[in-house]
């Protein structure tokens, strides 16, 4: 359809060939300036905010950059001295784990809850309401709140444990149980967002394929496995591909409600780099953890858009 | 035979029922799950300080205590803070709308040597964690002078983001090519044709984007964190945590949970009047997928 207007367009340029007006107002070249000039800002900040800081941040990651004196090059030194450091290592693997364990969770939890959401049930966009509310919520008073939700002696969380006769749990307090108890504040705020495009992406789905499968005598369960998981596989790579990004960058959580404690147990990858940068003004070793994580987030990306044929539907 | 199809419909419908009432149970729980933090927040807020230190946890308080929320405002410049939060979410919105409804149009409705390679670039520093801008976009302020104003906080927002203009732009290419053509016919340049016709038309994911625009930037902790220093400057998230590191001896629990039901109220309200509009937007995007 495009082409057929393209078409209709080059010829009522040259007929009105004649008045350099109208050439103007006709021609591509009219389209073409404009095309330049509402992009504009865009390219100015994809210059000042996208593109160049992530060249120049590339610079800065082989010199002692602190903002009070002119960078000095110091060669691959910031990389050896990441590699030789255990605090990277820890932050590393906090960040790993909360991005393998949380994501996968959270779009578990909220294709279940979008499946059942999805059948004809009354109250249906009151649920969806309910369920988005935590992601719109100020993470720094969502984790202020969960920080008392989980209080070891008076928290809720504890109270309804016992109810239910399980043991209390430290929660926030113990190395051990500290980053589950963040992630599960992640996954909380997760579900509603990841429901909204899961809820699109059934939708999609053609009702005529249940029916075939009913006649054929099978279960909601085998419908949910055979056909709801491999044709929603569109939806579920968006969202572990984006929320795996997301997730190497979480930093605001654990800065509110545990300080990255105990003992380094909840201390992220983004955490780290944040304090090198503006606590301790390392800001050359900040751009070479951050092209570190970055090389790492890339690979993760392309692993997942290159392995996507095993899994993802495509019709 | 009869009989027995009809106790077979009967049975499905039963089964119908029972299905039913299981996933309601199974949402209601869900809901509960998701609401009850944030009713437990507003709970507390009107607490007395000796009622979040009692077990079993209460869940009311005993009775409505006010003035919670009057020490806020008085221990603090709380009214500042909530000013200066809702000035950045209004300019980081506007900025946001403009600068990617323009860019998204063009780059989905003109032609111009260069465009897809631009739009590519664009959308690959998706991909790149923001941790890597950090520390060049800071020194750039710093150059400008602009560390300890709200500059930082809503200049860029002016300037486009692949985010926005990708999401905007998904929605303009679904527009048909005849309503240009007929506002070019009538006239209209290509910036006419997008502020008579294709801007009118993009409401629910304008709505969208503005949403996202706005919670962003309400909700923004490492910005702020990052470059304002003076008190005065301060946005309600950063105010919080201001609030609980200022008191040394005893956090003053129920006065920070006034605190955030302060920072929380007003975005949360914004998303209920707007999530018709929202949950539109997403659909028509094709953010399906």
């Amino acid at each position: 359809m495009r082409e057929d207007a393209h078409g209709s367009r080059s010829g009522s340029r040259a007929a009105g060939a004649g008045s350099l007006g109208r050439w103007w107002q006709r021609s591509l070249v009219q389209e073409a300036v404009f095309g330049y000039l509402l992009v504009l800002p865009a390219i100015v900040g994809l210059l000042l905010f996208d593109a160049g800081p992530i060249v120049s941040s590339f610079y800065l990651s082989f010199t002692n950059a602190d903002i009070l004196t002119p960078p000095k090059w110091l060669g691959l030194a910031n990389y050896t001295l990441l590699f030789q450091t255990d605090t990277f290592y820890k932050a590393l693997r906090v960040s790993a784990t909360f991005a393998f364990v949380a994501v996968p969770v959270s779009l578990v939890i909220s294709l279940l809850l979008s499946v059942i959401l999805n059948q004809n049930l009354a109250g249906k966009n009151v649920y969806r309401l309910l369920y988005y509310l935590p992601a719109v919520c100020s993470s720094v008073a969502v984790a202020m709140v969960w920080v008392q939700l989980y209080h070891p002696q008076y928290g809720i969380l504890n109270w309804l444990l016992r109810l239910v006769g399980l043991p209390k749990l430290p929660w926030l307090n113990s190395t051990r149980w500290a980053l589950p108890s963040v992630m599960i504040i992640a996954i909380w705020g997760s579900l509603g967002p990841q429901m909204v495009v899961f809820l699109a992406g059934l939708q999609g789905i053609p009702a005529s394929l249940y029916e075939a499968a009913e006649i054929d005598g099978a279960s909601r369960w085998e419908n949910f496995l055979n056909i709801t998981v491999p044709l929603i596989s569109p939806s579920t790579f968006f969202l572990l591909v984006t929320g795996l990004i997301g997730a190497f960058q979480a930093f605001e959580l654990s800065y509110v409600a545990t300080g990255g404690g105990p003992a380094y147990a909840t201390y992220t990858i983004a955490f780290y780099i944040f304090q090198c940068a503006f606590n301790f003004a390392r800001m050359g070793y900040a751009s070479a953890m951050a092209y570190v994580l970055a090389v790492i987030v890339l690979a993760i990306t392309l692993i997942q858009f290159a392995v996507q044929k095993r899994w993802v539907y495509y019709e | 035979m009869g009989a027995t199809r009809a106790s077979i419909f009967k049975s499905r419908r039963l089964n119908e029922r029972i299905v039913h009432t299981l996933s309601h149970l199974l949402l209601l729980l869900g809901a509960v799950t998701t609401t009850l933090p944030l009713f437990w927040m507003v709970s507390a807020s009107l607490m007395q300080d000796w009622e979040l230190a009692v077990y079993p946890p209460r869940w009311i308080p005993e009775r409505l205590m006010w003035e919670n929320y009057g020490r806020v405002f008085t221990v603090m410049p709380f009214a500042r803070f909530a000013l200066n939060s809702v000035k950045l979410a209004v300019l980081s919105t506007v900025g946001t709308l403009l600068s990617c409804s323009l860019a998204a149009y063009s780059f989905a409705r003109l032609r111009f040597p260069g465009r897809d390679k631009i739009f590519l670039v664009l959308l690959a520093t998706m991909m790149i964690p923001g941790a890597v801008r950090l520390v060049p976009v800071y020194i750039i302020f710093t150059r400008l002078g602009w560390v300890d104003t709200h500059l930082p906080l809503f200049v860029p927002s002016f300037l486009g983001g692949a985010y926005g203009i990708f999401l905007i732009r998904q929605f303009y290419l679904t527009l048909p090519q005849e309503l240009m053509d007929a506002a070019k016919i009538d006239g209209c340049n290509p910036f006419s044709t997008y502020w008579r016709i294709v801007l009118p038309l993009g409401g629910p994911v304008h709505a969208t984007l503005g949403l996202f625009a706005c919670m962003g930037s309400w909700n923004s902790l490492m910005g702020p964190l990052i470059y304002l220093n003076s008190t005065e400057l301060f946005t309600l998230p950063i105010g919080l945590t201001y609030f609980r590191g200022h008191q040394w001896a005893k956090v003053d629990w129920t006065g920070l949970m006034a605190g955030c039901v302060i920072t929380v109220l007003p975005i949360l309200a914004l998303f209920v009047l707007t999530q018709r509009y929202f949950v539109r937007g997403i659909v028509l995007t094709g953010l399906k997928v």
